[in-house]
């Protein structure tokens, strides 16, 4: 985001951020001690890094996307076919993954950049439908309505030194971590930037931004191809953590449920998707092993924090803190 | 020759003709004066001319080139800055943050993501003299949207500035502003006009800041053109004042 340039916020900033990035490195020693498991916090970083993503568009260029799960499902599926039928490469097929739902959604995201609002969201909940419809009917390939199965991610070789991803939930957990951080610091950079600035231009005043010269247009595109390209990372990522890709990462309530993720954590702040990705994969967990419509709570929660939180979970937190 | 050439330009919405083959010449170093009674078509000319929409018939060049099919974006590239009628900011952000994305756009960097240190110096150095040059340095830090009506017209204005355009078009500086707003905006637009030499076309309902700043004025009435000449000869045009007064009648 854009700063202002005094001394104080700045360095109370980046301690924010040091404790964050603690937090984040040593969960797999301080979560279990709260009732969790690291394949839960595993969860929550993928799908927060979704919900992220979704906010590089939502949040910081002003442009709403209701098919997201496209992108994460297209990464999950891209993921999960390279490693059953053509390389036992974790990192390779981690790479497929996010080219597979990056290119595709940059080459259809360029028939929607003229569309604005409820037009703007149809359209993606209409290409993310194509490809759960592809995916459920594709049998053979894909395995249809089961989802794909018959792969392993594998062990990752660093020279001598073997990450062991496939029997350790802690080595998986850190290599998650590891594309995570890449995501994020590039998202950061680019926010920081001067193209940042043109998005956030475009989410506060379109005609503004256009009469200083700024193609609107073309950073639109360009935004919500990054954004799918970050979205996909999580998929192919959501892959690796469930030996599994499902139809359902495809289907519109996995898109909804990114969206209620992103706006319950605060979509005007960078991190708030991930606080909200997190509660509620919490909440999923804890609440659905009691009862099945687990979703109530979770709906109940994001109606309140709608109504008298508008800036998110995040921005409840940070009220606290003097500014 | 001419900075802005605008040759027979018509916009029809519908069964609607807002703007009827008009033509407008503005020399380099001119600043002319678009006025007329509410409703005629003086908004949608401007637009026109900085391509908010395309005329239904007609050309426009800039500096000698054809722009009549250019989008705004590019027009702004080509160096036409313009201001609205109602301020179009970015209320959220700083003044100072308003200017930078300004310069950031006219420095061609909309696609750039490291800066060098040199460069943001540059950078930084030209955002503050647009912010003085609107006499906004003591409130730069502040958000736009939290600062007095006339000052947000001076962010919005210090923002086309930055874009270092050879045409600058204001539509209405002095709307919906009180006397010493007033005053203060038609001295910045005289020191734009006669100490920094840039080009202006405004729009303006105050016939004292339009007889003081203009060197010509156009009139329009009706979507056409009704008269043009220095403020003394469209004082004392026939035509223009019955437009006037038949209006106020």
């Amino acid at each position: 985001m854009l700063r202002s340039a005094t001394t104080p916020v700045l360095s109370r900033q980046r301690l924010g951020l040091a404790v964050l990035w603690l937090v984040l490195i040593l969960v797999p020693f301080w979560v279990p001690f709260v009732g969790g498991y690291t394949q839960l916090a595993g969860r929550a970083l993928v799908l927060g890094l979704a919900a992220m993503a979704l906010n590089f568009l939502l949040g910081f260029t002003g442009v709403m996307s209701f098919g997201h799960a496209a992108w994460f499902g297209l990464g999950a599926y891209g993921t999960g076919l390279m490693l059953r039928y053509v390389t036992s490469s974790t990192l390779l097929a981690t790479v497929a993954g996010v080219l597979l739902g990056g290119v595709l959604g940059t080459l259809l995201g360029r028939l929607l950049v003229r569309r604005r609002g409820v037009y703007f969201a149809m359209i993606t909940i209409a290409f993310g439908q194509i490809f759960f419809y592809i995916a459920y009917r594709w049998n053979s390939l894909t395995g249809g309505d089961d989802g794909l199965r018959g792969f392993q991610r594998q062990p990752i070789g660093f020279g001598r030194f073997l990450l062991d991803i496939q029997g350790n939930d802690i080595a998986l957990y850190y290599y998650l971590l590891f594309v995570f951080a890449i995501c994020v610091g590039l998202m950061g950079l680019l926010l920081g930037s001067p193209f940042g600035r043109t998005l956030i231009a475009i989410r506060e005043n379109e005609r503004r931004a256009r009469f200083l010269g700024i193609d609107v247009e073309r950073q639109i595109w360009l935004s919500f191809s990054l954004s799918c390209f970050f979205c996909s990372a999580a998929g192919a990522l959501y892959a690796l953590l469930n030996n599994f890709a499902d139809p359902m990462t495809l289907h519109y309530t996995l898109s909804g449920e990114i969206v209620i993720m992103a706006v319950m954590g605060g979509m005007r702040s960078f991190w708030g998707p991930l606080l909200g990705a997190a509660v509620f994969v919490v909440l999923q967990d804890y609440v659905s092993s009691m009862t099945v419509n687990w979703m109530s709570f979770i709906g109940l929660l994001f109606v309140l924090v709608v109504l008298f939180a508008p800036r998110g979970l995040l921005g409840v937190l940070q009220r606290e803190t003097p500014r | 020759m001419n900075l802005l050439e605008v040759h027979h330009v018509s916009k029809n919405f519908g069964s609607l003709h807002a703007v009827q083959d008009v033509s407008l010449m503005v020399a380099p170093g001119e600043l002319r004066a678009i006025i007329g009674p509410n409703g005629a078509g003086k908004t949608t000319f401007f637009n026109l001319i900085t391509g908010f929409f395309p005329p239904s018939a007609g050309e426009i060049r800039f500096d000698g080139t054809d722009i009549t099919r250019v989008p705004a974006s590019g027009r702004v590239r080509l160096g036409m800055a313009r201001t609205f009628q109602i301020t179009e900011i970015f209320p959220e952000l700083t003044v100072r943050e308003n200017v930078r994305i300004a310069v950031e756009a006219a420095a061609g960097m909309t696609l750039g993501i490291i800066l060098r240190r040199a460069r943001q110096e540059a950078i930084a150095h030209e955002i503050s003299a647009a912010i003085a040059l609107t006499g906004l340095t003591d409130r730069a830090d502040r958000k736009v949207g939290e600062l007095a009506h006339g000052d947000q017209r001076a962010a919005e204005i210090a923002m086309a500035l930055a874009l270092r355009p050879r045409l600058l078009l204001l539509d209405e500086p002095t709307a919906g502003m009180g006397e010493q707003e007033t005053f203060e905006i038609a001295a910045l637009i005289r020191r734009l006009h006669r100490d920094s030499r840039y080009t202006i076309v405004l729009i303006e309902h105050d016939m004292r800041v339009v007889f003081h700043l203009a060197d010509r004025i156009t009139v329009l009435e009706q979507g056409c053109l009704l008269a043009e000449g220095t403020p003394a000869e469209i004082a004392a045009n026939e035509a223009v004042q019955a437009a006037y007064l038949g209006q106020a009648a």
